[in-house]
């Protein structure tokens, strides 16, 4: 607790899971969650490098700005699923092999 | 070992379970409620890593945005008792390799000795400090995410719209 292992560990961990996660599952949506939980990982790596290395809290604010991104990332990666289903009837990936239909 | 102490490996192990859950759940269903537990207990691991003002964000927009639109997504694009369509994943021996990759990696970065434990603060405030900064330091890349918000929300909405050229 106060180390800076146990949090690399958890965020090596999350980052591993949200890896394995991108790569198994085949639904849009299950990627998505796979790089929220990338992300997230990113995130604690940033706030504990500022608690535990910076004078200051500069990490803080980085991880602000990784939230910032992330739900932009969301809000249009549900819009591109939302437009792809309703085109095609599907959201497995591996189905998805056209730039237009 | 003091109370603290052990709620922090709670918080951890809890944590880890739940991304454990998000990546292994048969269901979307499933992982996105598990998703909802990972994003709690990183806001717990926050508030342990001094960052208030973080972990108070972290519940508000990954809970109560992020979340939210992430099962809305998965309500409105599958048909939730199609088993079939449920159950599909790519060949897991080839994820869990992908993984192994990557966890080898981290691991020897980590095993790396030493790592900085320079400073250890004591717990302060945050938030008067973050707006501090935001606003003098880093105004320009403030500027530019909340340009870039309002494009995303333009985006989005353009993306997303009923389409009616078929008329």
């Amino acid at each position: 607790m106060n180390s800076i292992i146990p949090y690399l560990i958890v965020g090596a961990i999350v980052f591993v899971l949200g890896i394995f996660t991108i790569v198994y599952k085949k639904n849009a949506v299950g990627i998505l969650m796979g790089i929220e939980l990338v992300l997230n990982s990113v995130n604690i790596n940033f706030i504990a490098f500022a608690k535990f290395v910076d004078t200051g809290i500069h990490g803080q604010i980085i991880s602000i700005f990784v939230i910032i991104l992330a739900a932009a990332e969301a809000a249009i990666a549900l819009a591109i699923i939302l437009n792809i289903y309703r085109m095609k009837a599907t959201v497995d990936v591996t189905q998805l092999n056209k730039m237009k239909h | 070992m003091e109370m603290q102490e052990v709620l922090f490996y709670a918080i951890m192990a809890f944590t880890i379970f739940s991304a454990v859950i998000v990546a292994f759940a048969n269901k979307l269903i499933h992982s996105a409620f598990a998703l909802l537990f990972t994003f709690v207990g990183f806001a717990g691991l926050y508030i342990y890593l001094s960052a208030d003002f973080l972990a108070v964000t972290q519940i508000i927009i990954y809970v109560g945005g992020i979340l939210v639109l992430i099962l809305f997504g998965v309500l409105m694009t599958q048909d939730i008792y199609d088993v079939k369509a449920i159950a599909a994943h790519n060949p897991l021996l080839l994820s869990l390799g992908g993984g192994a990759f990557t966890a080898i990696i981290l691991a020897v970065l980590i095993s790396k000795k030493p790592w900085f434990t320079l400073l250890n603060k004591e717990f302060e405030p945050t938030t008067a400090t973050i707006g501090k900064l935001i606003l003098y330091e880093y105004l320009l890349p403030f500027e530019i995410a909340s340009i870039l918000l309002l494009g995303a929300l333009i985006g989005a909405v353009y993306l997303a719209r009923a389409e009616d050229k078929d008329k």
